[in-house]
């Protein structure tokens, strides 16, 4: 189960004469949760709509259960779902309509499968309501449904906890993970909120101003950041004490802070016996916060 | 594709469009059918007879006494020249251009919708068809489905001509049967005359035919349609183009009056006849009415009114396949 689903190589766009992409390359697998990651106006919708065939690419190939997405067109859509930005759907319609008026464009489509898609998000006491008396969350919902109609192998979701509650996040994260897990979906989810990506990505990819500064694990980018933080009387001494042992910075609250080791016992031990009073030893887990701040030289994000 | 065409269908008669059309077509039928009794209401107290002969010649002399009034431009003038021959030759082959009756209220309605009221109507399904979708957002999920989006465009298209079908054919039939209800729904066979032309002010008679009215107003509607077409495509080249309704319907609307400005001014500038606003009196042709710049025929409007849509529809295949969706 470990098939390359969407495989993106050299992907470039130039509007006029400013490059908004600039090069990037990455490959996602069945079965996993991909984040896209980056601050607002670092590429990803661009990105997106170059994926779904939306924006043509400029340079780079972009391939779909290996079909290419400008060669073949067809096929590459139709192992591919997408809600770009806001679940749009007919507000005039009901949300059954919509749904049939999107699978009337699916190529044999099976009707069985509406059922088994309206069950998926559990929309069906709603169904025959028009979209325009639905909450923002059954909005996102019933845009997941229209995105699952052809059966894709592909799922894009651009910023889909956007404006959710906290309670429809974590449905939709739960989801999200379902739809990877139980069903080997290959999920790429967008996001310039880094705990989403956090509690929901397998693997990520950080970009910022149109580049792909690192793509890693979401595991292997937090472990390599873990750090000790020490609170200790008289810092100056202890400072110069931890020093002769390994690198160590000063941070805003006037604490330590040293790499993650297996020898933190025996450099609390070497403090107490300098007669340095630890109040307290901290194991941090970065946030992605950090780690971004550290990649891209401190561009801010939200 | 007949799936797509369902879809924009459903689209269109959902979103009310339809409705409004045909709600907007009974309200102005009504009225203008109201008008058009007061007119005869009139007549009859003014000249306490019903004799259509007497009528006729009183119009002829009240036309004659305005073409000696000195304040009147000189298109104008060949107009009402024209007409004042027509009505004699009317008079002298004993026939009544204007038998009472619902078909003749249909064949001068028809007459007259062609340059405004029709495009009007058409407009409003028309303009929308694209930019609505670009507004609300939803082309985004329209152009993500495995479907190349020349199909999704010629779906849009095709839906638009039988919603323009559907309107031209409910006009007639709206026309008759509430003009009906005052004039009575008699007179489909009375003669009607077809085929005046005008060379240089003077009515040329030698290929006037006398038909049927209701193939005559089969002939109109035909025009109509056409026009319906034209109209109804070169306001669906500005809806790929522009991305909001309003935009799209101002542009439209404004080359239409334009058109109805210019047909009056324009005898002296002889290329605004390549103009597509100028062209839309088809039915004007066959009435015998002088066209807006001499030498204009029936076939050069039609030819005219061809080129341009096909040049809309050449344009907004070739920039929705190509053009970046934001």
């Amino acid at each position: 189960m470990t098939e390359i689903t969407l495989s993106i190589k050299g992907l470039r766009k130039k509007i006029g004469k400013r490059e908004i992409i600039k090069g990037l390359d990455f490959e996602l697998k069945s079965g996993e949760v991909f984040g896209f990651l980056g601050p607002n106006g670092a590429g990803k919708t661009t990105t997106i709509r170059m994926l779904v065939g939306l924006i043509r690419p400029t340079a780079g190939s972009i391939q779909v259960c290996g079909y290419d997405v400008k060669k073949n067109f067809v096929k590459a859509m139709s192992h591919l779902g997408c809600i770009v930005e806001n679940p749009e759907l007919y507000p005039y319609l009901t949300g059954l309509e919509n749904l049939q008026h999107f699978s009337r464009m699916i190529p044999n489509f099976d009707s069985n499968h509406l059922e088994y898609v309206i069950k998926l998000v559990r929309l069906q006491d709603r169904i025959n309501d028009p979209v325009k008396t639905y909450s923002l969350g059954m909005r996102q919902r019933l845009g997941i449904a229209q995105a699952l109609l052809g059966k894709p192998k592909v799922l894009i979701l651009d910023e889909p906890t956007n404006g959710l509650d906290p309670m429809g996040i974590r449905e939709m994260r739960e989801f999200i993970r379902f739809l990877a897990e139980k069903e080997g979906l290959t999920v790429l989810v967008s996001s310039h909120l880094l705990s989403e990506i956090q509690l929901m990505c397998d693997r990520v990819a950080v970009i910022s101003k149109g580049k792909v500064i690192k793509v890693d694990t979401v595991k292997n980018l937090l472990h390599f950041q873990e750090q000790l933080v020490w609170k200790v009387s008289p810092v100056e001494e202890g400072k110069k004490l931890l020093q002769t042992v390994t690198t160590v910075k000063l941070d805003k609250e006037n604490r330590l802070v040293t790499p993650l080791s297996d020898k933190s016992s025996s450099w609390n031990h070497m403090l107490v016996e300098h007669g340095i009073e630890v109040h307290e030893i901290q194991r941090k887990v970065p946030a992605l916060e950090d780690l971004f701040l550290e990649l891209t030289g401190g561009e801010s994000v939200e | 594709m007949n799936k797509l065409i369902f879809n924009e269908m459903l689209k269109i008669i959902r979103k009310r469009k339809l409705i409004v059309v045909v709600a907007i077509m009974v309200v102005l039928i009504s009225l203008f059918t109201y008008a058009q009794f007061r007119e005869v209401q009139r007549q009859i107290e003014k000249l306490g007879d019903v004799d259509w002969r007497t009528t006729l010649q009183q119009q002829i002399v009240d036309t004659q006494n305005r073409l000696t009034s000195s304040g009147i431009s000189d298109e104008w003038k060949a107009q009402l020249q024209i007409r004042v021959q027509q009505q004699q030759y009317y008079l002298d082959n004993n026939i009544n251009p204007a038998e009472p009756g619902a078909p003749t209220f249909v064949r001068s309605f028809a007459q007259e919708s062609i340059t405004l009221f029709v495009p009007l109507l058409i407009m409003i399904i028309a303009a929308d068809i694209v930019s609505s979708e670009r507004s609300a957002g939803t082309v985004k999920l329209l152009l993500t489905r495995p479907v190349k989006r020349w199909k999704i465009l010629l779906s849009k298209y095709i839906a638009l001509l039988l919603s323009i079908s559907i309107i031209v054919v409910l006009m007639g039939v709206l026309a008759y049967l509430i003009s009906g209800v005052v004039f009575g729904f008699g007179g489909w066979n009375a003669p009607v005359l077809t085929g005046f032309t005008s060379i240089g002010g003077e009515l040329n008679t030698s290929n006037v035919q006398l038909i049927d009215q209701w193939q005559y107003i089969l002939m109109e509607f035909g025009l109509v349609w056409f026009v319906a077409i034209v109209v109804g495509t070169l306001s669906f080249m500005l809806s790929v183009l522009l991305k909001s309704t309003s935009a799209s319907m101002g542009v439209m609307l404004a080359a239409l009056i334009a058109g109805l400005i210019l047909s009056n001014l324009v005898s002296s500038w002889q290329s605004a006849k390549y103009l597509f606003m100028i062209n839309l009196d088809l039915t004007g042709y066959i009435a015998g009415s002088s066209p807006p710049v001499p030498g204009m025929t029936l076939l050069f409007s039609i030819g005219v009114l061809s080129i341009w849509a096909v040049g809309a529809l050449l344009i907004s295949f070739s920039v929705f396949v190509r053009q970046d969706v934001y």
